[in-house]
């Protein structure tokens, strides 16, 4: 914590990097990890953690091993998202906004991720599967068991 | 370092790697490219070159705008012009350098156009091509042309040339040419570039910031990230024009998280920005200061909003303040602050080097110069397009589009996002400028268009934009947060088909009072989907409550699918593809769909055999079927009904 937190002292607006930097480090922003900003900025903690709930990228709790992200933006929502949404839910048996109980996937609704002329488009930790249609889904999802 | 000896060398490689007598390769690696597939294709040309021997030069190039046919590749010969090849498969791309650089044959058959001087016979001109004839090349002048990670490349194209140019004059003059070319903001609002760097100028205050505004975070849009991917400096080099104009110190660029590639594009850009003195103190000796940071968005729609933003860069939620006082006058931590899209700091570079005539003759009285769209939907040819304002919505759909996927029909074209509207065929001719589709209830907005055909149901589509300003409206105004929920569920019931008529006039009433009562544009707009679709599509709606049927067959409460027992031939296929059981049946006898089971989720119909199309999908209409599966009569038996 420590090391992320010394380069940017006395930095303004430096909340947000700091907590995207905590969280890439840690996976999610434990309670102790909020404690620590929040002394690093002597705010009180509800406000880092007003901050913090207020942006869709923070997370609270241990994350899957493989995070699966699939796109409802407008565009993959006029290409069936939706359905892409349903196919993935049967795959991997929860519903957007949960993870397995073995802690491998873990499944998000996102709204575009700009790959529009490819929808309806999945991105599996950081790599993008575009035109994708139901069937395709149990293919994509193996590649990452 | 003087500037003209960087330039007169980044011109002799470009002039050397053109002439060069190696054979070139160009790969379109941006995310769309990516994701179609380009890094297999580009692994597989490494290999074949390496196995065959060939010495080429291989370039990882932006996005050219034609992301239907990603992969793309190019090959440059020897004193040939460029050929593009589209939809590349590795094996496809070991065969091109088979028969292309080793054979000596282009393949016109797989070609799509030759790029640059002199012909290759059959191939036609790429640019001639009817997806690319009506566009206009400002913003994407380098996209596709050069490595977005070599500034030698952008400064011998006339990079920096515009900066060099703006260095020489007086800020006025600056902000005169900008506003001499008549651009407007191309984040949505339309307001004068120029006039908005003029406020800010002459706002008091030593300490003034400009913001680069690249928090795309209209779905269905991705015009920013392809251009920050294909061509960094083009935006740098505005925001450096805007900062020495306006007279501030230090600049943000805010992009959203959800682009990595183009936060690394930034971020090497920037770096080489530094090493050639274009940032930093004392700027090229000219004694102009300029300090550039990212700040990395971290997921939230209303940070598009310029005081919204302005508070996240500060560390703070990102919730947007009423205005006045305007950012020009006390905006980042209280200081004189300008903003401007991604799009409009481009445009600004391009002004300034080539001239506010040569931005001004494109587009219409009111509103000059190109916009660029992400053209997507159930259009043919989905991409990135540049087209002078003025042109017609059908020249965007059939001529650049390549008209309506799998020959459908038209219903609207939805531009401006959450905050925009849909527009039916009566608007077919209307022209694109920010006035026009204005007037129309729509807007222009940051530049996502999208098509939608016969089979997209309206109501749906309102119900989904308010599901999204819902979930991302701030809760700062209490019409916006509650009164979006209280639409949205109103929608809900209407696509369920649960809706009373009043409830048309209620979702009106809330409508004009969220536009009414919000404070930013979130809320102004959030509306305007469900207000332009009752305008113009209010038959949809009212067909929904009043017949409890959905039109375009789209709102799953309102569809039922059956299986037609005259075309049903007992193969099986949907039984095993159904995943709640609910199809029954046997070998050779007429399948039944259990509607109490079915979910719709509509693979049956997506895995009968296309010459059987024995699913049908009806909404408001029912269709006779046996009560139980009953054998199929034999094909004698069939003949003889027929007749």
């Amino acid at each position: 914590m420590t090391e992320i937190l010394t380069p940017y002292t006395g930095e303004r607006g430096a909340v947000i990097p700091v907590l995207q930097k905590v969280q890439q480090s840690f996976g999610y922003l434990r309670e102790d990890a909020i404690s620590k900003i929040a002394k690093f900025f002597r705010v009180s903690e509800s406000e880092i953690f007003g901050v913090a709930s207020f942006y869709a990228q923070f997370r609270f709790t241990r994350p899957a091993e493989h995070i699966v992200k699939v796109c409802l933006g407008t565009a993959c929502h006029v290409r069936g998202g939706e359905q892409i949404m349903e196919a993935m839910r049967r795959e991997l048996g929860i519903h957007s906004g949960n993870i397995t109980e073995d802690y491998k996937f873990g499944v998000d609704r996102v709204a575009c991720f700009g790959s529009c002329a490819l929808a309806p488009v999945v991105v599996i930790d950081d790599k993008v599967y575009g035109r994708l249609t139901p069937t395709k889904i149990k293919g994509i999802v193996d590649k990452h068991r | 370092m003087i500037f003209d000896d960087i330039r007169s060398q980044a011109i002799r490689e470009w002039e050397a790697l053109q002439n060069s007598q190696k054979p070139r390769i160009l790969i379109g690696t941006g995310t769309c490219g990516l994701a179609a597939g380009a890094e297999a294709v580009l692994e597989a040309i490494k290999q074949e070159l390496a196995q065959q021997s060939i010495d080429a030069t291989i370039t990882q190039v932006g996005c050219i705008g034609l992301c239907y046919t990603e992969p793309m590749v190019d090959i440059i010969m020897p004193n040939q012009p460029r050929v593009s090849y589209g939809d590349v498969t590795p094996e496809m791309a070991k065969q091109l350098i088979q028969d292309y650089i080793v054979n000596g044959n282009p393949r016109p058959d797989l070609a799509l156009g030759t790029i640059g001087d002199g012909r290759i016979e059959n191939i036609p001109a790429f640019f001639e091509l009817p997806v690319l004839k009506p566009q206009v090349r400002i913003v994407l002048r380098n996209c596709g042309f050069i490595d977005p990670e070599n500034i030698n490349q952008y400064i011998a194209n006339g990079g920096y040339s515009g900066f060099t140019r703006a260095l020489t004059m007086k800020p006025e003059q600056i902000i005169a040419e900008i506003k001499k070319s008549g651009l407007r903001g191309r984040g949505g609002a339309g307001f004068s570039t120029g006039q908005k760097w003029d406020f800010c100028r002459a706002s008091p205050g030593k300490e003034k910031y400009i913001i680069c505004n690249a928090d795309e975070g209209d779905p269905g849009a991705f015009m920013n990230r392809s251009v920050l991917e294909g061509d960094p400096h083009a935006v740098l080099e505005g925001m450096l024009i805007g900062a020495y104009a306006i007279g501030a110190t230090q600049g943000y660029i805010y992009c959203r998280a959800e682009y990595p590639l183009a936060l690394k594009r930034l971020r090497v850009a920037i770096k080489q920005m530094e090493q050639y003195d274009l940032l930093g103190d004392n700027i090229l000796n000219s004694g102009f200061s300029f300090h550039l940071k990212i700040k990395e968005g971290a997921g939230a729609f209303v940070c598009g909003e310029e005081t919204a933003l302005m508070a996240s860069i500060e560390g703070k939620r990102g919730m947007p303040r009423s205005r006045p006082p305007f950012p020009a006058v006390s905006g980042l931590w209280g200081k004189p602050t300008n903003i401007n899209n991604v799009e409009s700091w481009i445009s600004a570079a391009f002004i300034m080097q080539k001239g506010a005539d040569q931005f001004a003759k494109y587009g219409t009285e009111t509103s000059k110069g190109t916009k660029t769209f992400a053209l997507v939907g159930k259009v043919e040819r989905t991409g990135l397009i540049e087209v002078p304002f003025g042109i017609t919505i059908s020249d965007i759909v059939y001529n650049v589009g390549g008209g309506i996927l799998k020959g459908k029909a038209f219903k609207a074209v939805q531009t401006g996002g959450p905050s925009g509207g849909c527009l039916g065929s009566d608007f077919f001719d209307t022209p694109v400028d920010y006035d026009t589709l204005a007037k129309a209830g729509s807007i222009v907005g940051s530049g996502g268009m999208i098509v939608l055909d016969e089979d997209t149901c309206v109501v749906d589509l309102a119900r989904y934009f308010l599901t999204f300003v819902q979930e991302e409206s701030c809760g700062k105004c209490v019409p916006c947060r509650v009164g979006t929920r209280q639409m949205l569920g109103i929608l809900e019931k209407i696509t369920k088909g649960q809706a009373n008529p009043s409830d048309i006039e209620q979702l009106q009433k809330l409508a004009e009072t969220v536009r009414d009562g919000s404070l930013c544009a979130l809320g102004g707009t959030a509306p305007n989907p469900v207000l332009t679709t009752l305008r113009y599509f209010r038959d949809e709606y009212e067909a929904h409550v009043q017949d409890k049927r959905c039109p375009a067959r789209s709102c799953k409460e309102l569809v039922s699918y059956y299986i037609l027992p005259d075309k049903c031939e007992g193969c099986g296929i949907c039984i095993r593809s159904c995943p709640t059981e609910a199809i029954l049946g046997g070998k050779r006898m007429i399948h039944i769909i259990d509607q109490s089971k079915c979910t719709k989720c509509g693979s049956c119909s997506d895995v009968c055999p296309p010459r059987f199309s024995a699913v049908a999908k009806v909404s408001g209409e029912k269709i006779e079927v046996p009560k139980e599966p009953v054998p199929i009569p034999s094909k004698k038996k069939e003949a003889i009904q027929e007749k």
